[in-house]
């Protein structure tokens, strides 16, 4: 249980600084506290398979990208048209249908958000698992490379896509209900309420990811990063964990990719651009690779300030030159190593060769 | 009864015929040594039979089914564990999280068990702590429990990577040169703990150059030379094989 007291702390830093932009008047930084989690649950779910199972991947923003812009397409896609098929009578009777007015009162009828949601998440599971079969028998820099292959072909996809709004992206994309009076939605109202939604998100991944590391999996995906063939022989289905860790993490990132995208009420290309992906394995690096307490602090810190434009222009430049200062110092650190043991190991001495 | 039955086994490594056309049974509840000089193909054939590295062609039957060509984790899970020449243990976990990790076939929590960590998934994770505590403690260094694996004193080291294999409760144990880099009285204690490893029940596979030791604990012997099998027979007779005097002890002692 006493993993769990930082998160206590958490959740009564969240409330004081939710308190305090109201107090300032400043709840406009509230925003950009909402879109950071939302993105740091990409994180933590990077950071489990890369710092705890030691697979780097360097598609993760194409994940993210294909539960945003499925559930962005599902929800604003007019089917009006084809209302009288039998397919449609059917997703109508499962309650996957929702039908409502646009801006201009135009009748629309789309995929309610929960189904949408639903199936965005499982095809981008779908596709880690088939993805991740074939990739993940690769290693250090082969699997950088075809993980990035990966992401390369996500983005063009979702830039040429006539369906998925080419290089303007999907718009308009309705809130989510959740539950009755919860929903995500960027609306000026629901700012507050969309705070807690977005980090009730990260604490309850947080609370799955702790269990999982401290767990009988999390052993073993450790065991797998420090010496695969040996936690093969003991008895490890090293590959199948690989494969369902990848999975996981990417359906963690299709999560944030939906929630982001209804709170924002779009998604665009950059969100599936290579620059987000080298972003998101820069932030699980700072963070200490094996360390997903370091892994949300630098993602919700770095990213608040790159959304706040406090990098200006050079806001990629800047998750470029983490890599390099960690590729210098801690170069196998990005692929495998725990840096804050290597950290560790360095401060004490060098006791050990 | 024959728990390991192998047959016709080769492995080659581009023109070097590593292992050729090796076979031998090993029965149950019995310390079996291979030994051979170096570069013979005891390792070689030790991974082999783990599932380790593919091998070229042969059989090999394990409890009565045949397991060459099967993944080592499933072998494992089958009830083979082992140890390694270059010890191989889990850096950055502690002594007791290797051997946890040791208990891996024995427990069952997956992931969405890990990530809810339901009462019963927290009562097997307490039992595997418990278990494996009992292990490091058959090998008395209970103490070490907390430290760093990859910290330890090299003849600590080996005793973690024993206790790993042990956790699992094999039904064989692979041990390959258990004794290498330790002094003349952690061998001796490394002797009298494969004997009673045996007489838990657990069948042994043992490479080792010490021969004191080999021919103390052994209950026969393989000798290799050059990827092939050249004897097997009981230690006395082995002592008495010319040809092994003449490739492999003589050589020692030349
Ligand atoms: N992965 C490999 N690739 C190429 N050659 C190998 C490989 N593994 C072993 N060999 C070669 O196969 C032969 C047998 O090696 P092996 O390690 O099995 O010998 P060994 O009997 O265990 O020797 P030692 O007593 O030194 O441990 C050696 O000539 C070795 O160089
Ligand atoms: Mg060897």
């Amino acid at each position: 249980m006493k993993q769990f007291l930082p998160l206590a702390g958490l959740a009564v830093l969240l409330v004081c600084v939710q308190l305090l932009t109201q107090w300032t008047g400043t709840t406009y930084y509230l925003t950009q506290l909402t879109m950071s989690a939302y993105y740091s649950v990409v994180i933590i779910g990077l950071c489990l398979l890369m710092g705890y199972a030691g697979q780097i991947s360097l598609g993760h923003a194409g994940f993210f990208a294909i539960g945003g812009y499925m559930s962005a397409m599902l929800t604003t896609r007019n089917l009006i048209t084809f209302q009288d098929q039998d397919w449609m009578v059917l997703l109508d009777k499962i309650g996957f249908l929702a039908a409502r007015q646009d801006l201009y009162g135009e009748a629309i009828l789309s995929f309610q958000p929960w189904a949408a949601a639903i199936i965005a998440v499982g095809l981008a599971g779908v596709i880690a698992f088939i993805i991740g079969i074939p990739v993940l028998k690769l290693k250090g820099h082969y699997l950088a490379m075809a993980t990035l292959g990966f992401g390369i072909i996500v983005f063009r996809v979702f830039l040429a896509s006539e369906i998925f709004g080419e290089a303007d992206g999907i718009s308009e994309v309705p809130g989510f209900t959740l539950l009755p009076g919860v929903t995500v939605t960027g609306s000026f109202g629901a700012r507050v309420s969309n705070y807690y939604i977005a980090w009730t998100l990260v604490v309850v991944a947080m609370v799955m990811l702790i269990n999982l590391i401290n767990s009988r999996v999390g052993r073993a995906l450790r065991a797998i990063h420090g010496a695969e063939e040996a936690a093969n022989a003991t008895g490890i289905d090293t590959a199948g964990y690989k494969l369902k860790t990848f999975v996981l993490s990417a359906v963690m990132a299709a999560v944030a990719g939906v929630f982001l995208t209804h709170y924002n009420g779009g998604i665009g290309p950059s969100e599936a651009g290579v620059m987000k992906s080298v972003r998101y394995v820069a932030l699980v690096a700072v963070g200490g690779m094996a360390n997903i307490w370091g892994a949300l602090s630098m993602g919700v810190i770095l990213n608040f300030l790159s959304l706040r434009g406090f990098f200006g222009s050079y806001d990629d430049a800047v998750f470029g030159a983490i890599l390099i200062v960690i590729m210098l110092f801690a170069p196998e650190g990005l692929l495998r190593l725990n840096l804050v043991a290597k950290f560790k190991k360095m401060f004490s001495g060098g006791s050990r060769k | 009864m024959t728990i390991l039955e192998i047959t016709g086994l080769n492995k080659s490594f581009g023109g070097l015929q590593a292992v050729q056309d090796v076979g031998f049974g090993v029965e149950e509840h019995r310390i079996k040594a291979v030994i051979g000089p170096n570069g013979a193909g005891k390792t070689t054939l030790f991974n082999l039979i783990s599932g380790t590295l593919p091998l070229d062609s042969g059989s090999v039957v394990f409890r009565g089914e045949e397991i060459q060509g099967m993944e080592p984790y499933r072998i494992a899970g089958r009830g083979l564990a082992r140890t390694y020449q270059n010890i191989k243990l889990f850096p950055g976990m502690t002594a007791l999280e290797n051997v946890m990790v040791g208990r891996h076939t024995r427990s069952r929590a997956g992931f969405v068990a890990g990530m809810l960590n339901l009462p019963g998934t927290r009562g097997e994770e307490k039992r595997i702590r418990e278990k494996s505590l009992e292990f490091l403690e058959l090998l008395e260094i209970g103490h070490l429990a907390d430290i760093e694996a990859g910290s330890l004193a090299f003849g600590q080291q080996r005793a973690v990577e024993f206790a790993r294999a042990l956790a699992a409760e094999p039904a064989m144990l692979l041990l390959d040169e258990p004794a290498a880099g330790l002094n003349m009285n952690e061998t001796a204690e490394v002797g009298r703990l494969i004997s009673k490893i045996r007489d838990l029940g657990i069948t042994v596979l043992l490479v080792e150059h010490d021969m004191s030791l080999v021919m103390d604990i052994s209950d026969e012997i393989v000798v290799l030379s050059f990827g092939q099998k050249i004897a097997e027979d009981l230690p006395a007779a082995i002592q008495q094989n010319r040809e092994v005097i003449r490739i492999y002890l003589g050589d020692e002692n030349a």
